[in-house]
């Protein structure tokens, strides 16, 4: 989650009272968390630019309603993620099964394949913009859903209680749901970081 | 505990957030099974490369046109 600002409440009371110049100082610090979050979620950049300037005027307009129960960034991180969800019913990939079901024994539980040790940590492995790319690419591979409370937990930091808030999902729906995105993206980083990765990273792709 | 249940257990275990008998069983199981040794790192280090990634800085047409957007909205004197 960023760092909110040290006069982040003088400013939304400031905001509140009209002073739009204080509204503009505050998104500019999460700006680029809202377009990361519409990013993952939607998973192309024409929908993230939306996104943001759909969530920046819905929270521009409404921001005399917050009334200060969570923080600035969570309030637009909700409106922002409904937005998001909003633009995928649009395109009909919000369903209730999953796109790319992860493999299931019996009992529900989930069967890890790629067993293999990475060899150096990621972020030694290849450079920033690198890695922020082959991130990109690869929390696509997760169902809308999934990648929704993944972002929201491991990306952006929330709580598990935060998240099932925002998603309006329970609690353990929101557990299920991570495990398996870091399960399933877990694989996905072993075929790049594993010690007999067979892929060769992003750059190198292209 | 079995492998399966490691697995189950992974994402609490990893959070902190396991109750501390089962993270007794847990290490237990993991002292002798190399499987799930890799599996629980990997795992973390997923979550750690993910969260530790800071976003990319908002690319300049994005930012112009946001705040382009916000001018015109000013100008007509939103919200009412």
């Amino acid at each position: 989650m960023p760092t909110h600002l040290d006069n982040e409440q003088s400013l939304v009371a400031a905001a509140q009272a009209g002073d739009s110049d204080a509204f503009v100082t505050l998104l500019n610090q999460y700006s680029r968390h809202i377009y990361r979050v519409g990013l993952s979620i939607t998973g192309n950049h024409q929908d993230a630019e939306d996104v943001l300037q759909e969530s920046s005027l819905k929270a521009y307009r409404a921001i005399a309603e917050f009334q200060g129960n969570s923080r600035f960034y969570t309030w637009l991180v909700r409106i922002a993620v409904n937005v998001a969800l909003g633009k995928l019913r649009k395109r009909a990939l919000w369903k209730e099964s999953s796109l790319d079901e992860p493999r299931e024994g019996e009992d529900g539980s989930y069967i890890p394949l790629e067993i293999e040790s990475w060899g150096d940590d990621p972020e030694k492995a290849c450079l920033h913009n690198e890695l922020q790319q082959l991130l990109a690419e690869i929390i696509q591979k997760l169902d809308p859903k999934s990648r929704t409370v993944f972002t929201l937990r491991d990306v952006e930091k929330f709580t598990i209680e935060e998240t099932a808030k925002v998603l309006g999902l329970s609690i353990p729906a929101v557990k299920t749901r991570l495990l398996r995105s870091r399960l399933k993206l877990r694989e996905e980083l072993t075929k790049y970081f594993g010690k007999d990765a067979r892929n060769a990273m992003p750059t190198s792709r292209r | 505990m079995r492998c399966r249940q490691v697995v189950d257990k992974i994402s609490e275990y990893i959070d902190g957030e396991l109750d501390p008998e089962l993270v007794r069983e847990l290490e237990r199981h993991l002292q002798h099974c190399e499987d799930c040794r890799v599996v629980v790192d990997t795992t973390r280090k997923t979550v750690e490369v993910f969260c530790h990634t800071e976003p990319a800085p908002l690319p300049d047409d994005v930012r112009e046109r946001l705040n382009q957007m916000f001018r015109h909205s000013f100008r007509k004197g939103e919200p009412n």
